[in-house]
């Protein structure tokens, strides 16, 4: 038995887990295993990569299959980690078209999560960029699909969290950069409003998230740092600057869970105001970040999740829609500095629709912050869920470890028609995870 | 980059997790690979992925069965040219219990450490000691340095390739053509997966590698990939005969 639990360590589970080393093994393993889900790197922060009976992990599916340096065009197996593939690809020029916070997640976790970055509002979520990918079906046939070929299969795939089939490999297009450095320019919004209008202001910009101190009140509520990106050409850098500099090893790590009682309001609070402190003062200036601490800050620090203590957290991602953006925001800030239920590195950032059946995203604006698992801040989350589902948004289910299926169902519009590609694949029952069986999926 | 020709060698079980290590370490200095197995799917699959990851470097597929010796020499002759450097991995633990049992599993588990490889290997010998240069690596084992109760088979099967690779280096030492006993000790690989490995006395395939490939520049003879294993083999082939038989290693 593994330990399975997702990246927040909440809900704590554990379960047999079977590695598939080829992609005929990993589609007998999932034609043979009624209640199986596929699990990459295991950074779905709840319990969306956890099998209702077993767990499959194609770790073994990690060989790039094909790359074409003059189209950018990339065939992977699905286990291959997306730190490999920049690992390699970046130092020869090339860059995925778009990358989550992390890097240690799989190609096929990035489509079945259809995970977003801070281009989504210009460039889509990852699946848009999915030319085509094989999939496993619980009847043992692997088959091809793409925009044309198995149309639907191939929607309901891109954010359909491994549960029509076991993702095999896939192809998708990388972009050309010049450089490994992203050009950063930071602006202060004093308030959510100034936020949400300078993240308008700023779409045109290829990167943009802001980071939002969730513990500020009053007249402050909201307060953020708008860092917008582009990747900084060749003669933008210095001589002394490597064109693509390595991502950075020997890092440090949490080696022990922290004890809860460290991470309160007061902590929580002075670092977040410390952030925002050393950020406005770099205000309107333009600085050139190494594309890994720009793309994926909290990599730098080994096993950060256990900063939240023994108990795990919660990361709690909603969207929601623009007209009432706004309004249930700012109420969410509300409760949250009320409770003085505070998070590192809380982010603001607009999306726009996704394609995909089951995709997370929606033209509005997504809040993502992390809430450390206790009685109270359950309370809260449940409470938080009633809000944005209330504003007819949805919360996204790679983080997801503990919504209601009435919040779930309020926010995804096209659960029968996924349900029913589901069935016609015979994936009704048979790929199942401790989320779907959660949620009724 | 230079303008010299590339390089090429021939990795033999290039499927193994060491196999696709060491190709990877040559691809990656811009040689030409073509990787041997008996598998033709699965090297293929290799070498889709080293050639994906790597611009400078053509990489090439063979099937060859190790235990199939009189195709040794049309399999070299088939080579659009003699390779610079020959990388032999093949080898397989079998089952020690099997194999006190069933003769056929014993044999077949002697014939692919011992005598697959050392005949595919004196193919290449000949052929290099006429061309006058080439560096021959072989994949050993510590199994081999002495019997133990609990992988003879294995282990012997690799003391003979050791002592062949010995004799090898000998006779051809004077004539331009160097043979490279390779011992990783521990390795973890898909061979030893789930077994509880000592983390200081385990190395990784890409250490592996590395080692191979650093004999290019510094041709040793016998390399232990992990230093600490010289010492912890030289102390077990100290213990007396009389001694040793009564232990449990």
């Amino acid at each position: 038995m593994k330990d399975l639990s997702g990246w927040g360590r909440y809900p704590r589970l554990f379960g047999p887990l079977t590695t598939a080393r080829t992609a005929a093994s990993a589609a007998r393993l999932t034609a043979a295993a009624p209640g199986v889900v596929a699990r990459g790197l295991g950074r779905a922060y709840g319990d969306a990569a956890i099998g209702r009976e077993h767990t499959l992990a194609p770790a073994g599916l990690d060989r790039l299959q094909g790359f074409n340096p003059d189209t950018g065009l990339l065939q992977a197996e699905a286990g291959v980690s997306l730190n490999d593939i920049l690992t390699n690809l970046v130092p020869r020029g090339f860059f995925p078209p778009v990358v989550p916070g992390t890097r240690f997640v799989t190609v096929g976790g990035m489509i079945a999560s259809d995970v977003h970055g801070k281009n989504q509002h210009n460039d889509g979520t990852f699946g848009e960029h999915v030319e085509a990918l094989s999939l496993a079906l619980p009847d043992g046939r692997t088959i091809r699909c793409a925009r044309d070929e198995n149309p639907e299969l191939f929607h309901a795939t891109i954010g359909g969290m491994g549960l029509t089939g076991t993702i095999l490999d896939a192809s998708f297009r990388l972009r050309r950069v010049e450089t490994g450095w992203i050009r950063q320019t930071t602006s202060v919004a004093e308030n959510l409003s100034e936020a949400i209008a300078l993240l308008g202001r700023t779409s045109g910009a290829t990167y943009t998230v802001a980071w939002i101190d969730v513990l500020a009140r009053g007249a402050a509520l909201g307060r953020s740092l708008i860092l917008e990106g582009e990747h900084a050409a060749r003669d933008e850098l210095g001589p002394r600057q490597a064109q693509f500099p390595p991502a950075r090893t020997g890092r440090v790590g949490v080696p022990f869970d922290m004890p809860g009682g460290l991470l309160n309001a007061r902590t929580v609070s002075a670092f977040n105001a410390l952030y925002y402190r050393k950020g406005a003062r770099r205000a309107g200036r333009t600085t050139l970040v190494p594309w890994d601490s720009y793309f994926f800050p909290l990599d730098g620090i080994a096993r950060w999740n256990r900063i939240y203590g023994p108990r795990g957290f919660v990361q709690h991602q909603c969207v929601i829609p623009e007209a009432r953006a706004e309004a249930v925001l700012s109420a969410i800030l509300d409760r949250l500095s009320q409770t003085g239920t505070g998070s590192f590195l809380a982010v603001l950032k607009r999306l726009r629709a996704g394609t995909g059946l089951m995709s997370f995203p929606m033209d509005g604006l997504t809040l993502a912050l992390d809430i450390p698992v206790s009685e109270r801040g359950l309370a809260l989350l449940a409470e938080i869920d009633g809000l944005v589902s209330a504003a007819g948004g949805r919360l996204y289910l790679a983080k997801d470890a503990c919504q209601s299926r009435d919040t779930f169902e309020a926010g995804y519009p096209n659960i029968a028609a996924f349900r029913e590609v589901r069935r016609d694949a015979g994936a009704l029952g048979h790929m199942s995870s401790k989320q779907s069986e959660r949620l009724g999926l | 980059m230079s303008d010299a020709p590339a390089k090429s060698v021939l990795v033999v079980g290039g499927t193994s997790d060491i196999g696709r290590a060491v190709a990877s370490a040559y691809a990656a200095r811009g040689w030409h690979v073509t990787l041997a197995a008996r598998d033709a799917e699965a090297a293929a699959r290799e070498a889709a992925d080293l050639n994906a990851r790597h611009d400078t470097s053509r990489i090439e597929t063979r099937t060859i069965d190790i235990l199939d010796t009189d195709a040794f020499p049309g399999f070299l002759d088939a080579l659009p040219a003699l390779p610079d450097t020959v990388v032999c991995v093949v080898g397989a633990m079998g089952e020690q219990a099997r194999a006190e049992r069933d003769p056929d599993h014993a044999a077949e588990v002697l014939r692919t450490n011992f005598e697959g490889p050392a005949l595919l290997l004196e193919a290449v010998a000949g052929r290099f000691a006429t061309r006058g240069r080439g560096l021959i690596v072989g994949i050993s084992s510590v199994a081999g340095d002495r019997g133990r109760a609990t992988n003879y088979v294995y282990g012997a099967g690799k003391a003979g390739f050791t002592a062949y690779l010995s004799g090898l280096r000998n006779r051809l030492a004077k004539g331009g053509v160097h043979v490279a006993t390779v011992k990783p000790g521990f390795v973890r690989t898909r061979m030893t997966e789930g077994m509880d490995l000592p983390g200081p006395l385990t190395a990784t395939p890409a250490t592996v590698a590395e080692r191979i490939v650093a004999l290019e520049e510094r041709p040793r003879d016998v390399v232990y990939v992990l230093r600490r294993w010289r010492l912890v083999m030289l102390i077990i082939r100290a213990i007396p005969e009389a001694i040793f038989k009564k232990l449990k290693l």
